[in-house]
This record gives structure tokens, sequence and C-alpha cells, in this order.
């Protein structure tokens, strides 16, 4: 097997692995029930996803072009910018009063947005 | 920390002068000599080596990536299995961590370990609020994974 070829099957193994993790992602946003375990969805298999793509699009150009550095800032941006509005996202839903699933078992934040909630309202 | 490093970049450059070559090898070079003079003279230093240091950085690294690809092969399960069988709720857990930019990164961490998401953190930088996916099986182990990842970043930090 030649080196192209070698190149070529790790190309499509990733490009297949995020497309199908991207796809995943769609369906966990239709099927979970409610915002917060959307966004564990939307986080996690959206970061691995992308970054999967960019991967292979980073083998796929390095036999023509050599490396190609803004590639490897994007999958670093993508790294690190995607928990932190999955973050974002969950939080401004909390506070804008965003009901947790009917089913969820615990809360320790209640009591804790709550009074915040109240100092906010005296000041 | 930034110091060691200074002196191992001032070493290659002198390396380079040297040489009189102005090339990424000669350089290259020149840093793995500065390297080995470093560990050689590290009684002079107050603080640890800082080759030390970034082992700790590439470990947490590693971590992550390992980290990152064992949640999403969770959340995959979660939303393939026919039946949707998780029951998800918001705990507390404390920290040890002080800096800002410690939590910051314990946060994103724990944003991406299989099931857990960071909802809040609150006022005193004290407790993190933490979304979990299937809080039953996974209180323990997800405790244990903290105490991993609060020793790493302890790790690069001290």
């Amino acid at each position: 097997m030649t080196e192209t070829e070698i190149s070529s099957i790790f190309v499509s193994i990733f490009v297949l692995l995020g497309s199908l993790l991207s796809l995943v992602t769609t369906i966990g946003l239709l099927r979970l029930p409610d915002v917060y375990s959307r966004t564990h969805a939307a986080s996690k298999s959206a970061t691995l996803g992308v970054l999967l793509v960019l991967l292979g699009a980073l083998l796929f150009f390095y036999k023509d072009s050599g490396l190609d550095a803004r590639l490897i800032l994007g999958i670093v941006f993508v790294f690190i910018t995607s928990p932190v509005a999955g973050h974002l996202i969950s939080r401004a839903a909390y506070y804008t009063n965003v009901p947790l699933w009917d089913k969820s078992v615990r809360d320790d934040l209640k009591n804790v947005s709550k009074e915040k909630r109240n100092r906010s309202a005296e000041r | 920390m930034a110091f060691q490093l200074v002196i191992n970049f001032i070493i290659s450059f002198v390396w380079m002068f040297l040489y009189s070559s102005w090339d990424l090898p000669t350089f290259i070079i020149g840093f793995f000599v500065g390297m080995i003079i470093l560990v050689l003279v590290r009684r002079f230093f107050h603080e640890p080596l800082y080759l030390i240091k970034v082992y700790a950085i590439v470990k947490l690294i590693l971590l992550f990536l390992k980290e990152l690809i064992l949640s999403n092969i969770t959340v995959i399960k979660h939303v393939l299995s026919p039946k949707l069988d998780i029951k998800p709720g918001i705990f507390a857990l404390e920290t040890e961590l002080k800096t800002d930019w410690e939590i910051t990164l314990l946060a994103s961490l724990i944003t991406l370990t299989p099931g857990t998401l960071v909802v809040d953190v609150s006022d005193d930088q004290k407790t993190l609020y933490i979304h979990a996916m299937n809080i039953e099986d996974i209180e323990e182990s997800i405790s244990a994974i903290k105490m991993t990842f609060e020793r790493a970043i302890m790790e690069v930090s001290h």
C-alpha cells in the first residue's frame, strides 16, 4: 500500500466519523427532553464531530500543500470555546427560569438561585 | 518558570551565534543543549524545573482528549438507546482550586467529561453546580474523575 492510500483511508475514517457524530448530535437535540440535556449533546458530540472533520481536512491537504496552520488553529479554537458556550447557554436558561425536566432527581442550585433573586429584588 | 524558559532561549541563541548559522535545526539543537544545561544547574533555581511543569501540561492535555472521547461514547449511547432511561439532576461540588484560571479550566474539563455540564459557579468560587445526565450511577465515579482533574490542574499550577 502506498502512502497516499493509507492517508486517504485515514481521511475517510475521520470525515465519516465526524459526520456520523454530527448526525448523532442532531438526533440528540430532537430526542432529549430539556434544554440542559440537549446542551450535553450539543456541547460534546458537536465538538468532537467538527474536530474530526477538521482533522480529516488537515490530513487531506497535507500531501499537496503541507501543514495548514489555520486548520490547527481552528481545531484549538473549537476546543476552547464550545464547552464555554454550553455552560453559558445552560446558565442563562437556568436564571431565566427554564424548568428542568419533570423526571429530574435533584436540584442543589434551587435554593441558592432563589436567595440570589430575592437579594436582587430587595435592592 | 518563565525565567527558566527565557534562559533556555538565550542559550539556544548563543548556540546559533557560535555556529553562525541561522536556521531552525541549529536552534532546536541549541534548545536541547540549553535543556541539558538547565537540568545540570537546577539547584541554583528557587522553583522546580520547568520541564516538570511542561510534562504536567502534556499529561493534562492527554487526559482531556481521553475524557472527550469517553464522554462522546456516553452521549451516543444515551441518544441512540431505544428507551430514554436518563435521570438528570443538578448537584453541588466543592472545589479546592483558588485562582480564576484554574476554576475556568476545571469547569471546561468537567463540561467535556462524560455526562456532566457546569451550570453555575457560586459567588465565593468554592462550589461548582453541575448538571449530570444520569445522576444515580454516575455520582461516585464522577467525584473520582474530579479528583484526578483537580490533582492534574494542581500539578500544573504548583
